[in-house]
């Protein structure tokens, strides 16, 4: 029996000994959380952020740069705080916010660094710095925000911001971590992966205490960051301001282009913001601020409004219907002023005299002759087939569609197809009579100030246009996006235009004009005027233009809400702007003040 | 010379060879435990626990020399009066000792510090041995286990006072020997029924233990055959049970040290407060499970070397040689252990005199324990509780106490044919 014992007992250290090797070999080969949990203790992933690239003027003047704020960050396991009523003033905080965010992050991560404070100014920061020494485990880490010198151009540049829960799910990339920051809208979000470079990650292994403790694997694993591209804007930074002083006070949208490339010289919608509004630690609380405004400044109005184009249209319906043949440059039509109500007295009627007497007669009849060219013995079905090959021009000049400007959230407007007219009035229940409002740009057609200034461009350029586009130079290519060095025909004779900029000439220049306040003294601007019916309250004013009449620079389109005729607020603020831009100077000091006095009906 | 030669003829060489290996890998490992790439610091530098270790290891050696150098008889005839230089030593720790970590367990002379419980091992072997090799000894007399189990308990009763409850918790160990010289197994089966019901108070709340115990019982009475005497028994057991279970409790939530009590509760489950209790468990398991099948390679740890285990060099160094080594070597380090276990009782064994078999036994047991205990606790199956790997951990006062309780039993081995069989 006592035999057996001396054997039991080497048989327990057998056992035991065996026992460890089996337990030993399930955490060591059989588990494999241990490996990751290991380099999770002692891997400190520091992020590389990239340098946003910064957006120029076509001048070289700064739009957007960045400026450096700083994140104070925590790890929670380091962290000591022995005086917190003392951190709490030097960050000037509350104490019950400290409470609760070391709460936060040490449940987040007790070992990986969060973000204690986000964005704390470089002045905020310079405060805090000296204390630093005093917390252990608090340390700062460098990004950069959006920063501006100037107040203008917030809604086509956008804003970046912390990338929202929905983005970083919709991300494939897996580029993007929480906390990152991206563009959320206008060139910021357009140009989101040309901007926004590549981050690195450094990894560093530290001790228990957070100590660093050198790289990991001779960084074997670190990648470093990728600045982003630069990009240059088409944008006039002084014309810019310029529009934007004059456009206090008002509500509307104002595009220019340059008429050979376009590029877009200026884009404003007014009321606007200025962009610093939305960088920064309070960008919650100022976009709310911006979103319960009652009028709008988010909304960008020369891209998103769309609104009836008035008598501006009646250029495009001249050019059409001279393509089309149904009239002739010089041909004498009589108007009698009983189709429609009209300024213009009755008599004969050319297309220069129309255009430049904004004869609404005149381009009823004009419009008939399009869309009634008999090509069907039923009157309902020859509108159609009128209306349809209408369309394709307007479709030719950029309207009822998107034109693709390089800004989200372009709206396309409308232009009234047979489809349109078949859900209002029913199949063959409509005509021209049922549809005549759309001769002279009011009704179902709906365009936006930059398809205007597009199509004011098209006229410039003699029947051609390049899509308009904000950004001209994207890094070191130093070209726009490819589908921006396209030119579209509008598939209208160069000849047609003559006899139509000729009217538009005389629309600004010849005595009793309507576009009189858009005259620039030596240089030949052409121009319509228009007054865009609105049936919510005053009319909207609405002027296109381009200068000079040979060889243009620029083409506008101005559209001031509630603003009563295009030949008051818009033709002034268009004449100013191409003033401007083409001199540099403003001789015509009495129509400056004209503007800025605002008070356009009477 | 002819009692050298004799010596070196009749050493178990065996034993020799596992001893050198395991302190030589031990020293390896705990230079690698404090290793810091950065500080340019070689392991022989005396800054660094790997350079003192070498320290002890040399005087080891004198130890050793001097060990077999005194007559083998030294040791039996002396036993009782080194046993009462160590209990004297152990009180007196208690008013001029240095208190380090919580415990009041050393003794400073110079810049060295030395832990007389370490040396009430082999004291206690020594004296257990004196007395369980006396003449008419038997264990089932009350007397003799009277005075057996007050040799055994002494000292840890005053580790204990010291603070040191982990030292103390080897004396445990002792009741293999007994167990090897005769001792009823009914004892240790119910010393291992009251371990078994410990942990499941402390896993399970009291009152469904309480009441699964009851319905056990009522099963067995239902099913067994019902006569009176069997039930009272049944009843009796189950009344016991009860009371031990509340007894635990009381024993773990009013006895305890907070600090005890948490590195029970760690055992049962780290996972519930990685950061409290169980961090030194869980920091433990990912140096060990990192390491992998075969380890990161000698000083390319990261997890003992950044400090995220606690005592790396001593109670832990077992993470060190999991972590660098991986599988193949924790594995090779618990045969060296195991095989080193079997042969010293082996050794015990092959003793014609009572005196020698029940001090190779204790050599076993107190090596068996330390094992048991360290590598249990570093891979989470058993609680933390401080106490080094033998001839492995740093630690001077350790590594001196392990080689006097070897080689005095190599000692006596070596002149095992000299003795006569009272």
């Amino acid at each position: 029996m006592e035999d057996n014992r001396k054997y039991f007992i080497q048989f327990t250290f057998i056992i035991v000994g065996l026992i460890y090797c089996i337990k030993l070999f399930q955490i060591q080969f059989l588990d494999d959380t241990y490996g990751p949990a290991a380099e999770d203790n002692i891997l400190r992933k520091i992020r590389d952020y990239s340098y946003r690239g910064i957006i120029y003027d076509r001048n070289g003047e700064l739009l957007v740069h960045n400026d450096p704020v700083f994140d104070l960050m925590v790890i929670p396991k380091e962290a000591g705080v022995k005086d917190t009523a003392k951190f709490c003033a030097q960050l000037g905080i509350e104490k019950e916010e400290f409470i609760l965010r070391m709460n936060e992050v040490r449940e987040y991560d007790i070992f990986q660094p969060s973000v204690f404070m986000k964005m704390l100014s470089i002045e905020d920061f310079a405060k805090f710095q000296d204390f630093l020494v005093d917390y252990p485990g608090f340390y700062p880490q460098v990004r950069s925000l959006r920063g501006y010198e100037h107040e203008s151009l917030a809604n086509a540049l956008g804003y970046v911001g912390e990338i929202s829960k929905t983005r970083l799910e919709r991300d494939t990339t897996g580029e993007y971590k929480q906390g990152d920051y991206i563009g959320i809208s206008g060139v910021e979000l357009e140009y989101e992966k040309e901007l926004k470079g590549q981050n690195g990650i450094k990894y560093k292994m530290v001790n228990v205490r957070g100590v660093v403790k050198g790289s990991f694997k001779n960084g074997r694993r670190d990648t470093i960051s990728l600045p982003g591209e630069n990009l240059t804007a088409t944008v006039d930074l002084e014309l810019q301001q310029y529009g934007e002083w004059l456009m206090e006070g008002l509500a509307g949208g104002l595009v220019a282009i340059e008429p050979e490339t376009g590029e877009i010289l200026s884009l404003i919608s007014s009321p606007s913001y200025s962009p610093g509004f939305l960088s920064g630690r309070l960008f919650s609380k100022n976009f709310a601020q911006l979103t319960l405004d009652s009028l709008k400044p988010l909304f960008n109005r020369a891209i998103m409004s769309v609104y009836p184009p008035g008598s501006t249209f009646k250029p495009l319906q001249a050019l059409i219907a001279l393509q089309e043949g149904v009239i002739t440059p010089k041909e004498q039509i009589y108007c009698s002023g009983a189709l429609v109500g009209d300024h213009a007295p009755p008599g004969y009627y050319d297309v220069y005299k129309a255009i430049q007497k904004s004869s609404n007669n005149y381009f009823y009849i004009v419009f008939k002759r399009i869309i009634n060219r008999n090509r069907s013995e039923n009157t309902f079905v020859d509108s159609r087939l009128g209306l349809e090959k209408w369309n394709e021009y307007l479709y030719r000049f950029g309207l009822g569609r998107p034109l693709g400007i390089d800004i989200p959230n372009e709206k396309g407007g409308q232009i009234p197809s047979p489809q349109l007219y078949n859900g209002i009035y029913g199949e063959n229940r409509w005509k021209w009579s049922t549809i005549n409002s759309i001769s002279i740009g009011q009704g179902e057609i709906l365009t936006s100030p930059l398809q205007m200034a597009n199509y004011s461009a098209a006229i410039a350029n003699r029947g051609y246009f390049y899509t308009p586009h904000i950004i001209k130079e994207i890094g070191a290519s130093g070209k726009p996006k490819e589908e921006y060095l396209k030119k579209h025909l509008l598939g209208i004779d160069t000849a047609h235009f003559r006899s139509v900029i000729d009217a538009m000439d005389a629309v600004v220049n010849a005595p009793g004009g309507t576009g009189f306040r858009a005259a620039i003294p030596g240089i030949t601007v052409c121009g319509k005027t228009g007054t865009s019916q609105n049936p919510h309250g005053e009319d909207h004013s609405v002027f296109i233009a381009f200068a000079p009449k040979e060889n243009p620079k620029i083409a506008i389109s101005v559209y001031v809400q509630n603003a009563g005729q295009g030949a008051r607020a818009a033709a002034s603020i268009a004449g100013l702007m191409i003033e401007k831009y083409l001199t540099k100077e403003i001789k015509k000091i009495w129509i400056e003040d004209y503007v800025k006095r605002g008070h356009f009906i009477y | 010379m002819r009692q050298e030669r004799t010596i070196v003829n009749k050493i178990d060489w065996i034993v020799i060879a596992i001893y050198f290996t395991l302190i030589i890998l031990g020293w390896l490992n705990i230079y690698a435990a404090v290793y810091d790439e950065e500080m340019q610091v070689g392991i022989f530098d005396l800054s660094l626990n790997s350079g003192k270790q070498l320290i002890w290891i040399g005087t080891s050696m004198v130890i050793i020399l001097v060990i077999m150098t005194v007559d083998f008889r030294f040791y039996d005839s002396f036993a009782y009066i080194i046993y009462g230089v160590v209990i004297f030593l152990l009180i007196a720790v208690l008013f001029v000792g240095t208190k380090v970590a919580g415990s009041t367990s050393w003794f400073s002379i110079g810049g060295f510090r030395v832990q007389p419980s370490e040396f009430a091992k082999f004291a206690t072997a020594l004296a257990l041995a004196k007395y369980m090799s006396k003449v008419n000894y038997k264990l089932s007399k009350f007397n003799d286990l009277f005075i057996t189990a007050c040799i055994i308990a002494v000292p840890p009763v005053l580790i204990v006072i010291q603070g040191d409850t982990g030292t103390a918790l080897v004396f445990g160990g002792f009741v293999i020997v007994l167990y090897r010289e005769g001792l009823n197994p009914a004892v240790i089966v119910i010393g291992l029924t009251a371990i078994a019901l410990f942990v499941l108070t402390l896993i399970f709340p009291q009152t469904t233990l309480i009441i699964a115990v009851i319905a056990l019982g009522a099963l067995i009475i239902l099913f067994g055959k019902k006569k009176w005497k069997r039930v009272l028994t049944i009843v009796a057991g189950i009344l016991i049970v009860i009371g031990v279970i509340w007894s635990v409790d009381y024993f773990v939530n009013d006895i305890l040290k907070p600090h005890q009590q948490n590195r029970i509760k760690a055992l049962i489950n780290p996972e519930a407060d990685p950061l409290g209790y169980g961090w030194n468990v869980t920091q433990s398991k990912i140096a060990i499970g990192s390491g992998g099948l075969l380890g990161k390679g000698y000083l390319q740890g990261t997890q003992t070397k950044f400090d995220f285990v606690p005592e790396q060099s001593t109670d832990f160094i077992f993470c060190t040689l999991g972590e660098e080594q991986g599988w193949i070597g924790t594995t090779s380090v618990i045969f060296l252990f195991v095989f080193l276990m079997i042969r010293l009782v082996r050794i015990a064994e092959r003793q014609k005199e009572k005196f020698a078999r029940v001090y190779g036994y204790s050599v076993a047991s107190i090596i068996f324990i330390h094992f048991l205990v360290n590598v249990g606790m570093t891979i989470g199956l058993f609680p933390v509780i401080g106490i080094p790997l033998p001839l492995f951990s740093y630690g001077g006062s350790s590594l001196w106490a392990f080689t006097v309780l070897i080689f005095i039993l190599l000692k006596i081995d070596a002149h095992r044919m000299q003795v006569l069989v009272r």
